[in-house]
């Protein structure tokens, strides 16, 4: 770990406010620094106009090359790309670092949206396994139902699903936030670390399993809790949140959200390495 | 990997050969070292319909010896022999490849143990299928080459299941190939996505009440355990709902019969499945790409729930 330290000596970004600590040692990190912005270069970025729109067939394309035309067509300017035909086809829409209105006249595949930054995505389809894996920011809103994996490992962004989704929701979350209209599998939120997620509908066996931190809202019935998952009290922030959240993802504002449980990690398994065996099983 | 799909049509027959054929051409990726077919044909229900094997494929990657064609012949000749001895007559003989044959057979039994286990103590025997409609076709390659090897586009019938195999647990040859006939009940078959870790501990138990293996393939002790449920009494569906906890690992497997068919997810739904459902079509594949090929239109679909078991007639 670095080390943290006070020093007289501010940079210009500590000086604006954006940290105060200077940090030393061989980890340390390194803050952006606003001299240096012009030889900042985000890799796959372009200036959109969300007004200049254009649709894009890819029925008779594989996967890389309907990403390569949405690249190219970002590039061109466009800020609004209309998806047409995409046939249950994998990967499509992966690695857009970009604002950007995407819209999908139909069903994705497997990791469809996944590595995304920033843009807003419309699915007017289902989506199968691993949607939107590892979201940075932006906004998904698919339509009908989704598959396993949903939002896996995602670090911000809003995830919405007006259907069901499969098992293992939001496993390994980092952040963000994940929203089901309908029902959600078995483990969701396994292992998740920070987040939330919000299911208005019933929930599988073996809810928030080993997870580490975040909180989760579910609305109608749980199969099981899985290990340190515990209930929480809901507080009238959290139902603000949840209000609000809700009506911003077109979805259930007409919920009664003082009705809903909230779960969060018990933190047993925090320390986990520090346990004797015997607590271990106590833990778990 | 392996990739699953099934398809039944409610009411009415359809091209189910060239159907699945497509369905499972579209999960190639998902393994191409064999691809089987259990296929529903119109029949007039009057014969069975045996499809056996005398020998392997060594070719496309096999792990099998090679063997003389003149030995095919001699085993098929003894099978010939064996079935006269039963009092069965061959009606119609076909043989596709030197070891693959496809018999029609009249033979007047509702017991297909005895039956089996004559024919499959000829050495290098195996049935792969008998029934009164359905009929199981496996080979090395992909879903086209399979198809186009034994001219299964044609096929008439009113479901289908079948499965592209990238070969983990066994070896790369027909008899690891899906699907498994339920021996020895008529018109049962099963495919498996998935692996089973208490295949050894119920194959013991399965064999010690008279059932038999004839690979070592995981996937085949499904076909067993269902076939073992039924034989005890119990229906289709109750059999598939036991297996739930009576197979550990990871699974989603199908099970067809000569009038329905069935899925089932193991309670951790470790293993992908889609699925469409209309009045009159019941469509469903480990990816929606499966089925996208029968229904290009845009269509509802869904991934079933853990410890889920669905069944459908015709």
């Amino acid at each position: 770990m670095a080390n943290i330290k006070t020093s007289e000596k501010k940079s210009k970004a500590q000086s604006m406010g954006m940290h105060t600590e200077v940090l030393t040692g061989r980890t340390q990190q390194k803050f952006f620094n606003p001299d240096e912005a012009e030889n900042f270069y985000y890799f796959g970025t372009y200036d959109v106009d969300f007004n200049k729109r254009t649709d894009l067939d890819v029925m008779n394309m594989s996967a890389p090359e309907a990403n390569k035309e949405i690249d190219n067509l970002m590039s061109q300017g466009y800020g609004t790309i209309v998806i047409k035909n995409p046939q249950g086809k994998h990967s499509l829409g992966v690695g857009i670092l970009n604002k950007l209105n995407l819209i999908f006249e139909g069903s994705l595949g497997y990791f469809g949206m996944g590595s995304c930054d920033g843009p807003i995505v419309r699915i007017n389809g289902r989506v199968g396994w691993s949607c939107a894996e590892n979201l940075m920011a932006g906004k998904v809103v698919i339509e009908k139902n989704a598959g396993s994996c949903f939002g896996a490992a995602i670090r911000g962004g809003d995830l919405i699903c007006k259907g069901s989704v499969g098992a293992r929701t939001g496993i390994d979350m980092k952040g963000g936030t994940i929203i089901i209209g309908g029902d959600a599998g078995a483990f969701t939120g396994f292992m998740m670390q920070r987040g939330r997620i919000i299911i208005l509908g019933d929930v599988g066996i073996n809810l928030g399993d080993s997870m580490y931190d975040g909180t989760i809202f579910v609305g109608g019935e749980i199969g099981s809790y899985g290990s340190d998952a515990v209930d929480a009290e809901l507080t009238s922030s959290d139902q603000d949140w949840l209000r609000r959240k809700l009506k911003v993802a077109e979805i259930g504002e007409d919920f009664d959200v003082s009705k809903m449980k909230k779960i969060v990690a018990g933190k047993k398994l925090w320390n986990y390495d520090n346990l004797e065996p015997t607590e271990k099983k106590g833990a778990i | 990997m392996c990739g699953i799909a099934g398809l039944i049509h409610r009411g009415k027959s359809s091209n189910v050969g060239s159907e699945l054929q497509g369905m499972l051409q579209a999960l190639k990726h998902r393994g191409e070292d064999s691809t089987g077919y259990a296929l529903y044909g119109d029949t007039d229900g009057k014969n069975f319909i045996m499809r056996f094997k005398v020998g392997e494929n060594v070719g496309e990657g096999s792990s099998s010896v090679m063997e003389d064609v003149s030995v095919y012949d001699e085993r098929k000749k003894i099978v010939d022999q064996t079935l006269s001895e039963m009092g069965a007559k061959i009606i119609k003989e076909e043989r596709t490849l030197p070891y693959s044959l496809r018999y029609e057979v009249d033979y007047e039994t509702k017991d297909l143990l005895d039956f089996s286990q004559r024919i499959e103590s000829i050495p290098g025997v195996e049935i792969l299928s008998m029934g009164k409609s359905l009929e199981v076709i496996k080979d090395l390659g992909n879903a086209k080459m399979v198809c186009d090897r034994y001219s299964l586009d044609k096929l008439v019938g009113t479901h289908a299941i079948g499965h592209a195999r990238m070969a983990t647990e066994s070896g790369v040859d027909i008899k690891s190939a899906h699907p498994f006939w339920g021996y020895p009940f008529s018109d049962v078959s099963v495919v498996h996505n998935g692996q089973l870790t208490n295949y050894w501990n119920n194959r013991r138990v399965l064999e010690n009440k008279g059932m038999r293996f004839m690979s070592e393939c995981d996937s085949e002790l499904i076909a067993v355990y269902i076939a073992q449920k039924m034989r005890e009494g119990a229906s289709l569906e109750e059999g598939m709902k036991d297996s739930l906890s009576g197979l550990d690992g990871v699974f989603t497997y199908f099970v067809a019969t000569k009038d329905s068919l069935g899925m089932a997810k193991d309670t951790m739904a470790a293993k992908p499945l889609v699925l469409y459902e209309s009045d009159d079509l019941v469509a469903m594949g480990s990816e929606e790409i499966a089925i996208r090929s029968v229904l290009p239109q845009e269509i509802d679909t869904y991934d079933p729930f853990d410890g889920e078991v669905k069944v459908w007639q015709i």
